[in-house]
């Protein structure tokens, strides 16, 4: 042990347990967010050291390197060992890497090693957790935490955090949250989850419909459509839920979208007799109309700097997918196959935009890049899969599907692989939209 | 008990069943789509249900204010991805709008629905450009435009459940709700 900083850190404050960890990170490049050809990396996850060996210690090492695997096969970037395999006992065999047989996580194929030891004492938790290289049989990452029990799952999504920012360079996803419709209630009203489905709670209780659940940049407010007084208005209303202005003109009021890095969003109104996007303030003042095309133009969503803005239109006879330069307002048709694509959503990385491609009796999610090219269907459905959301760091995609039959929420990898039920709740979800 | 008593009884039973009949024919002739009257205005309505259950419906429904007439019960169809008003729907918008002429106290609520097929957003627009073409014919064709509020719920409210053709077909369209 090199250096060990013992400064305890209330509510989840982390330590660096050892200070030469992470400086060779980007040297790493363990994993690549848009390598098509991307592998899992075999990673083990043993269940934590309870230092002090009572009951509820043992419980909570057990619980602890569940909450880690399970958050870190979330990302879809690992392959969790199966914990029959380890050739190992956390209590007996310690958890730093002198300790450490690193031959024994070879032999089982790990290539990286997760351990913790926990320690709880009058309600408190105190977690060090250690990411290792079982190759390089070094340590890549230490830490300690320490909080109440209630913190014990958000001190370990920190860790995960910094370790898929260790790994790729970029941030995780550890921190950002889900909106989506549930029908639970008998209407449909927008619940916000944890990104991993984690503590779903109601955002809105209008009793009515309620729709379109789209996030401002920042995180702070949200934007929906809801049918509360009567008729499909659109309500922009911060987080906390002590301001909301209301669009509340004749016709249609629905698909807010955010200007990326302002505070300013696209809605689709139809006061004028005809559906047509127009950018509003988050007060819900007109600054200008967008779209000019008799006809449905509907479903805007930005490219991350914000200069270029895709929507759907049925100018062509079919609704499709157009790009419009913020700039000039000259709109290019991007879709081409098929006969119904809508719902477009534009990566954060700004390159690709995922939609909903209706085709014959099937609809799927496709993606395309934002010049045309690379059209790639990530689903096969026999159910519909439907209104696509990448989460922040553009790894994964959000969307529902009536595979199962109800219509749920799923999450795949942004290359289609891995889907998997987000929650099981009452009623059916539908819109997902992942926060920033 | 005496043959008069039988008589009495078979034309205490025969007579209300007879009623349900006929009130079950008529229904159907007037009402094509019954399940609609019942999600959209349950309070108002006679149902098809009466036609199942005839003794338990009759005795539950509280009695029926008058209804418009039957024409303005009637829901104007659409074809798929369409907002263009049919030869069969401008005949109905003609007697609602005929209807509605003879009775100038009566507003008009136009509520314009789509399957579910497609996604929510664009339906949303889809039955609000229905709603539309429903009232910008009924202006044309005279009625003030004051009396006319549109609302269109896209896919939220299908009045069958049904995931096939028929299904759809009643699903896609414009519902007038008079008050």
């Amino acid at each position: 042990m090199k250096k060990r900083g013992f400064m305890f850190a209330f509510l989840a404050g982390a330590v660096l347990l050892f200070a030469n960890a992470g400086a060779e990170a980007a040297d790493y490049g363990y994993i690549s967010i848009t390598n098509p050809s991307f592998n899992k990396t075999p990673i083990a996850v043993p269940v934590f050291k309870a230092t002090g060996g009572q009951n509820n210690e043992l419980a909570m090492a057990v619980k602890g390197a569940d909450i880690l695997a399970d958050t870190l096969d979330f990302t879809g970037y690992f392959a969790i060992i199966d914990r029959n395999k380890y050739l190992f006992d956390p209590q007996r065999d310690g958890v730093s890497p002198s300790d450490i047989n690193y031959g024994n996580w070879t032999v089982i194929g790990a290539e990286l090693l997760v351990t913790g030891a926990v320690t709880t004492f009058d309600g408190l938790i105190e977690v060090e957790l250690r990411l290792m290289d079982t190759y390089k049989n070094g340590m890549l990452l230490g830490k300690r935490y320490k909080g109440t029990v209630d913190d014990y799952r958000d001190m370990i999504r920190r860790f995960c955090n910094e370790i898929i920012l260790l790994l790729t360079g970029e941030e995780g996803i550890f921190d950002s949250r889900i909106a989506f419709l549930s029908t639970g209630t008998g209407n449909k009203e927008i619940y916000i989850c944890e990104f991993d489905g984690y503590e779903p709670k109601p955002f809105t209780r209008n009793n009515s419909i309620t729709l379109f659940p789209a996030w401002s940049s920042d995180g702070k407010w949200m934007a929906y459509t809801s049918y509360k007084h009567g008729k499909p208005d659109l309500f922009i209303r911060n987080i906390q839920g002590d301001r909301e202005s209301v669009v509340s003109k004749n016709g249609i009021n629905t698909t807010p979208a955010w200007v990326p890095g302002s505070l300013e969003l696209a809605a689709t109104l139809s006061f004028s007799g005809d559906q047509e996007i127009y950018l509003l303030t988050k007060d819900g003042k007109i600054i200008r109309r967008l779209t000019n095309n008799k006809g449905i133009d509907s479903s805007p969503t930005f490219s991350p700097d914000g200069r270029r803005m895709a929507f759907v239109s049925k100018r062509a006879g079919t609704p499709q997918i157009f790009i419009m330069d913020m700039n000039s307002g000259i709109s290019k048709r991007l879709t081409y196959s098929g006969r119904y694509n809508t719902q477009p959503n534009w990566s954060p990385a700004g390159d690709k935009i995922a939609y909903t491609a209706m085709n014959g009796g099937s609809t799927n999610i496709v993606v395309i890049n934002a010049d045309g090219s690379g059209q790639t269907q990530l689903t096969n459905s026999r159910g519909y899969d439907e209104s696509p959301s990448w989460s922040p760091d553009g790894s994964l995609i959000a969307f529902s599907s009536t595979r199962e039959g109800s219509s749920r929420i799923y999450v795949m990898t942004a290359r289609g692989t891995d889907p998997k039920r987000l929650l099981s709740i009452s009623g059916e979800q539908t819109n997902p939209k992942w926060s920033p | 008990m005496g043959r008069k008593f039988r008589i009495c009884l078979m034309l205490v039973l025969f007579i209300p069943s007879l009623m349900v009949t006929l009130s079950c024919v008529r229904s159907k002739t007037i009402l094509p789509d019954a399940m609609e009257q019942v999600a959209a205005q349950p309070e108002l309505e006679p149902s098809e249900d009466q036609c199942r259950e005839p003794a338990a419906e009759v005795a539950v429904k509280t009695p029926e204010p008058p209804a418009p007439e039957e024409f303005s019960n009637d829901d104007i169809q659409f074809d798929y991805d369409s907002s263009d008003l049919t030869p069969d729907a401008r005949e109905l918008l003609r007697k609602k709008a005929e209807w509605m002429s003879q009775n100038p106290d009566k507003k008009a609520t136009i509520e314009a629905h789509c399957d579910e097929r497609g996604t929510n957003e664009y339906n949303l627009a889809l039955g609000d450009r229905r709603a539309q073409s429903a009232m910008a014919y009924m202006v044309e064709i005279g009625v003030p435009q004051e009396k006319l509020t549109a609302i269109s719920y896209g896919e939220e409210r299908p009045v069958d459940p049904g995931h096939d053709e028929s299904a759809w077909a009643k699903n896609r369209r414009v519902h007038f709700v008079f008050e």
